[in-house]
């Protein structure tokens, strides 16, 4: 089921030379998706509000002082973009060499394709480049916060405040180069507001939020996606029916994950579904 | 919102902190005992997020740092999540979650100070204390810098107390801090233990060409009389005669642009902003002046808080706000009583409130003290400390005069651009900008550190020959840390002039190096400022920075370059790349100057050459 739109008004803009139309109110991101531009993100949340805090998706405006973080700059009639200028690449080179030197990006989707792809050397900066390094934070059988790979892109924050869960279970505390996503007083999760949904693990974009069973197979290397099937089902707990997608390798479910397009849930579940496969 | 608490329990000292600001608790929902009552009756959960800074100042305070209970009794009666309520405590560097002494030194460590021997001040009292991080703490800019090296104690206790030593010898520090001190800090009208007059902050205090300065060291700033005698509400007068659109007519006629460093209109501002539909309307005053070397902000405050009140008075008339933040940096303690009492007497008398002066106009101001985070002067980062969020820019467009505070069209002016709407009132357009004064805070190599006051214009070399320079004057850093060094004293001090100097005006700094300054120790200062500044929310500058201190301290520390596996060449090609990406890329304006100064040194004055 496809909501109806009201109808919109459609802005013409240059994406590297090429015109486009998209809708009033898209982003410059959406524009370079029409036009059949690959930008890479790591902030951006398909399902949240973008914060734009990691900035590889930054493109030239022309007539704009500072680069624009394409995820969350809205397009205007007649904007002039360039997504593959020479100094929108230096800035993605830089920020995917800032990135790569304090933060584990192992498990990041595309990650190593991007820094090949941008020649993005994070070892330049030398052996004693100061690391987010830590250990990861084991508290409770379900899932696993591993900050050393967090890039503190803040969707986890958004998805468990006042964009999805409104549990308000997790922040942001300190600031700059020491701040962390933290409980209260950095408190245990078993001891904080997580209602153990599972919708921050679904957005967290670096696999700094894990499932317990991933996270144990990787420490024990039997973690192979290759082997893995999906098969996306229904939940059979209560009647709000949400979509499930089951993650199975060798016979067991290794984790659940849920379809952003579906229109009731986005990509939330409870903790029932997410976690409740035992019994399957 | 369903928000969980952990059960910890306020003591009796946090829970009266709190209850002070916020009054008693309603119902036992909200932190007091419970009844029979209470049981059968449904609270409104009602969120106070705005009172979080100043819930967290009065724990702040009286305790000296706050406890898991004080957060979590904070919280139930604001209704705030407990881990946001931490998040927020924890970006502000006066705040503490662990027991501390109730009595804490901050010794300015920054660039004003620095030239002026503060290594020493810092050195005598480790020795006395331990390293730095519960009894002391290195500062950054205290804003004292005409009597650097600065100093700043604050003692929590009821009421809390500050103490300003400046200039703080080794000794002076060492022997005071055993003392308690004798006057309370937030006293109005009583100079702050230690301070001097704010005469001495003022070199050309009683020349009568003076415009913005003219009170400044003259007048009584506790008296409100002394304030009219001398001129004072004879521009808010002028202003009902003109009317909200003549007002904003006359500002933008004179083609003031904003001190505050972005020299953004003035005018066009205001109009922006008085012609949204959307309403309620927010003026607030950005008096965070964290900038190194910046202090005019905070010398205007203390020798002329009413003229501060009235410029706010006719900023909310002519842009059709009801309330006014001023948002004063908490370092300063002079100036924010001064302020407090300008407000409390402005509204006895009839001059903030309803129908001031009989015409109708409703306006009043509320002081919010910041917690220590230089970010907080971006504007959109003064929206989320007063709303209670993290002090974290916003990304613009939407810009402040359509979405500012609370999501309400907002004028955001400094505290140096408000004060000169009186003379533009009090003269006219024409007049006023046939002569437009500016501010510098001049410091470090010269004989007259202070706050001056010179017509556009004039230039770089006129300015030092009023404060006189000591020393051989090696470079002059102009616009503070976010700025840029420069060797050519024949630059005008215009926005224009600066400009093409490679240079800009900033918020006024003029500190002036002589050739006994470390210049690689200057630049690794600057560099720490920004990585501890950064609110860390943008990759650029939240790794960016460190990356920039860490490559300054290979350069600095080499000694025999053919030693060492990397190259300073190597080191400068990283600092301009990376230097470069925050400049581009960075969210705000800390991240986007960061580089600026390093890169001036670096190609005019050849520090790593
Ligand atoms: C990191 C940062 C810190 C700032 N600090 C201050 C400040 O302390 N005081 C101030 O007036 N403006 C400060 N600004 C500038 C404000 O964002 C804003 O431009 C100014 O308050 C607007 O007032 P004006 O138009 O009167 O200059 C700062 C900007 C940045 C990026
Ligand atoms: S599991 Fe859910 S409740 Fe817990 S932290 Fe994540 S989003 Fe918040
Ligand atoms: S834990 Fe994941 S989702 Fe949360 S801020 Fe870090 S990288 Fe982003
Ligand atoms: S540039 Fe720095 S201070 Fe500004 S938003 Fe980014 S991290 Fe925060
Ligand atoms: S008070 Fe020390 S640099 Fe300003």
């Amino acid at each position: 089921m496809i909501p109806l739109q009201p109808p919109r008004r459609l802005i013409d803009v240059e994406i590297d030379g090429e015109d486009v139309r998209v809708p009033e109110g898209s982003t410059i991101l959406d524009a370079c998706h029409a036009a059949g531009k690959d930008v890479p993100t790591l902030c951006y949340g398909d399902t949240l509000t973008p914060k734009n805090a990691c900035r590889v998706c930054v493109v030239e405006v022309e007539g704009a002082r500072t680069l624009a973080p394409s995820c969350s700059r809205k397009a205007e009639q007649g904007m002039k973009v360039g997504t593959d200028t020479e100094r929108a690449r230096q800035s993605r080179k830089v920020v995917l060499e800032l990135l790569g030197s304090s933060v584990d990006l192992s498990t990041t989707p595309r990650a190593a394709e991007w820094a090949e792809e941008y020649g993005a050397d994070p070892a330049r900066f030398g052996d004693d480049a100061a690391t987010v390094e830590q250990p990861a934070k084991v508290d409770n059988d379900l899932y696993v916060r591993d900050y050393n790979k967090c890039i503190l892109c803040y969707k986890c924050v958004d998805a468990c405040g006042d964009q999805w869960q409104n549990s308000f279970a997790i922040a942001v505390a300190g600031r700059g180069f020491d701040a962390t996503i933290s409980t209260e007083f950095d408190a245990p999760l078993t001891d904080s507001a997580c209602v153990y949904c599972g919708n921050c693990v679904e957005v967290c974009p670096t696999g700094a939020l894990s499932f317990k069973s991933e996270f144990d197979m990787r420490a024990e290397g039997t973690w192979d996606e290759s082997r893995q099937t999906e098969t996306t089902t229904i939940c059979s707990y209560c009647g709000v029916g949400c979509n499930l997608t089951l993650h199975v390798q060798d016979n067991k479910i290794v984790k659940v994950t849920s379809p952003h397009d579906n229109p009731v849930t986005k990509g939330n579940l409870c903790v029932k579904g997410r976690f409740g496969y035992g019994y399957v | 919102m369903d928000i969980r608490f952990r059960g910890a329990e306020p003591s009796e000292e946090e829970r009266a902190a709190v209850d002070a600001l916020l009054g008693p608790p309603a119902t036992a929902w909200d932190g007091g005992s419970r009844s029979e009552a209470d049981l059968r009756a449904a609270a409104r959960a009602e969120s106070q997020r705005d009172l979080l800074l100043p819930a967290l100042h009065a724990v702040n305070d009286r305790v000296g740092w706050i406890s898991e209970g004080a957060l979590d009794y904070i919280c139930r009666r604001l209704t705030v999540p407990p881990a946001e309520a931490y998040g927020v405590a924890t970006f502000y560097s006066l705040f503490s979650m662990k027991p501390r002494p109730k009595r804490v030194l901050h010794v300015c460590t920054d660039l004003a100070c620095q030239a002026k021997g503060a290594q020493d001040v810092r050195r005598r009292v480790e020795e006395r204390f331990g390293p730095a991080g519960t009894d002391w703490h290195e500062s950054p800019c205290l804003g004292l810098c005409e009597r650097a090296p600065a100093a700043l104690a604050l003692e929590a206790g009821q009421p809390h107390r500050a103490e300003v030593y400046a200039p703080a010898t080794p000794d002076t520090i060492t022997t005071v801090t055993e003392v308690a001190p004798s006057s309370n800090g937030h006293a109005p009208s009583v100079n702050v233990a230690g301070e001097t007059p704010v005469k001495d902050a003022v070199p050309q205090a009683g020349n009568p060409d003076l415009v913005l300065l003219r009170r400044a060291g003259v007048v009584d700033p506790a008296s409100l009389d002394d304030y009219r005698a001398s001129g004072g509400y004879t521009a808010l007068r002028r202003a009902f005669e003109l009317g909200p659109a003549g007002v904003i007519r006359e500002v933008l006629e004179s083609g003031l642009v904003g001190r505050g460093g972005a020299a953004f209109p003035t005018g066009r501002k205001w109009d922006a902003t008085a012609r949204q539909p959307d309403h309620p309307h927010y003026l607030v005053c950005n008096a965070d002046e964290s900038e190194p070397g910046t202090f005019k902000d905070r010398v205007v405050m203390e020798g002329d808080p009413y003229a501060l009140v009235e410029a706010m008075t006719i900023a909310a008339y002519a842009t059709g706000c009801a309330k006014g933040y001023l948002y004063i940096r908490g370092e300063y303690p002079r100036a924010t009583a001064r302020l407090q009492h300008a407000i409390a007497t402005a509204r006895a008398r009839g001059l903030l409130g309803d129908d001031i002066l009989g015409k109708g106009l409703s306006f009043d101001i509320e002081l919010r003290r910041g917690a220590g985070a230089y970010i907080c002067g971006e504007e959109t980062a003064i929206f989320n400390s007063i709303e209670g969020q993290r002090g974290e820019p916003r990304s613009k467009p939407p810009f402040p005069v359509e979405k500012g505070l609370f999501g309400k069209p907002t004028v955001v002016n400094n505290v140096e651009t408000l004060v000169n709407v009186l003379p533009i009132l009090e003269r006219g357009a024409q007049a006023y900008a046939a002569a437009e004064p500016k501010l510098f805070c001049v410091s470090g190599a010269v004989e007259r550190p202070g706050v001056y006051e010179l017509p556009f214009g004039a230039t770089l070399r006129e300015l030092l020959e009023l404060s006189g320079t000591t020393g051989t004057t090696r470079a002059v850093l102009l616009g503070g840390a976010a700025g840029a060094f420069v060797t050519d004293l024949d630059i005008p001090l215009t926005f224009e002039g600066t400009r093409n100097a490679g240079a800009t005006l900033g918020s006024g700094v003029v500190l002036v190096i002589d050739d006994t300054v470390d210049m690689k120790r200057l630049l690794l200062r600057i560099a720490e400022f920004f990585r501890d500044e950064s609110c860390g929310q943008c990759v650029p500058c939240r790794v960016g920075t460190v990356r920039q201190e860490e490559a300054l301290h290979r350069l600095s520390r080499r000694v025999d370059p053919a030693n060492s596996r990397r190259s300073d060449d190597d080191d400068l090609v990283l600092l301009r790349e990376v230097g470069q990406t925050m400049r581009d890329a960075s969210i705000c304006g800390l991240g986007q100057t960061a580089w600026n100064a390093v890169e001036s040194a670096i190609d005019r004055l050849g520090v790593f050459r």
